[in-house]
């Protein structure tokens, strides 16, 4: 019998405030990532809306190879006009 | 059942709502998190897809504007020399001649000659283009190098701003000829006999 209860006063003493206090830290520890989750998603969001513009590298690109184009009739019209230095 | 088993079931009563409480506890949690990353996930798939032909681009842009300045480059030497062209470009940047041009390597060790605003051969150049050289004619390799129809305008610019601006009076030429409302220079012995020096005998 003085067992059984030296049982029971080691269940509710020692495993009780074991179990309670590991269990209590896990919950923490998964309930500490949900805002740094919540923040990363934020962050992810923005960086995706941010890069929306990059779609219009394809228009910076084409105004590149116009201009280039400009610049090479330009140049070309000068090197018919112009004399050579030698 | 003696007391202490009583007890003894209470107390594991107890252990397992206090598992059972903190488990589903954290169960919620990291479901939050679970969905919280599903949404992660899919906004950095969105930059992923997003930033995936910037690079290609930004390369291509890159290798049109490189073939830009090697163009303006080139040309430039071919028409000014390259001792000439490096002192051009320092005349306007300072400095810039130190580096040279990216297609020619031997431009880093040429001293820049000191060229001042008035660059000779180019200004000759220049006016000669505005006044005698056909440029209104059509390239034989490509479209006309100017505005054929409307060639005179740069030729008048060349002239003093008063005729440019068209203004709407300006002094009116004379009228001159033998039916001009003012004679100029009129002469009394017109339709006389002419004069006859007198003769040494």
């Amino acid at each position: 019998m003085i067992l059984w209860w030296i049982g029971d006063i080691v269940l509710l003493v020692v495993l009780l405030p074991v179990v309670v206090f590991l269990l209590r830290r896990v919950l923490e520890a998964a309930q500490s990532i949900v805002p740094s989750v919540s923040r990363i998603g934020v962050a992810a969001a923005a960086g995706s809306n941010d890069l929306d513009a990059g779609a219009l590298l394809l228009t910076t690109q084409d105004q590149v190879t116009q201009t280039v184009a400009g610049v090479a009739n330009y140049g070309g019209s000068l090197d018919v006009i112009l004399d050579d230095a030698d | 059942m003696p007391a202490a088993g009583v007890v003894m079931i209470i107390a594991v009563v107890v252990i397992v709502l206090a598992l059972v409480y903190y488990l589903v506890s954290t169960i919620f949690a990291l479901r939050k998190i679970a969905s919280g990353l599903d949404d992660v996930i899919r906004d950095v798939t969105g930059i992923v897809e997003k930033s995936a032909p910037v690079n290609g681009i930004v390369t291509a842009i890159n290798v049109q504007l490189d073939a830009g300045v090697d163009l303006l480059e080139g040309l430039l030497v071919k028409k000014a020399g390259l001792v000439d062209a490096l002192g051009l470009v320092d005349g306007l940047y300072p400095g810039a001649a130190a580096a040279g041009f990216r297609a020619f390597p031997d431009s880093t060790t040429i001293e820049a000659p000191r060229i001042g605003e008035v660059y000779t051969k180019g200004t000759l150049t220049l006016a000669r283009l505005g006044r005698e050289a056909p440029i209104a004619a059509a390239s034989p390799a490509g479209p006309a190098l100017r505005n054929i129809q409307y060639g005179s305008l740069n030729a008048r610019l060349l002239y003093p701003e008063q005729r440019q601006s068209a203004p709407e009076k300006m002094p009116r030429s004379p009228v001159i000829g033998t039916d001009a409302p003012v004679q100029y220079e009129q002469r009394d012995d017109i339709g006389r006999p002419r004069k006859r020096l007198p003769t040494g005998s």
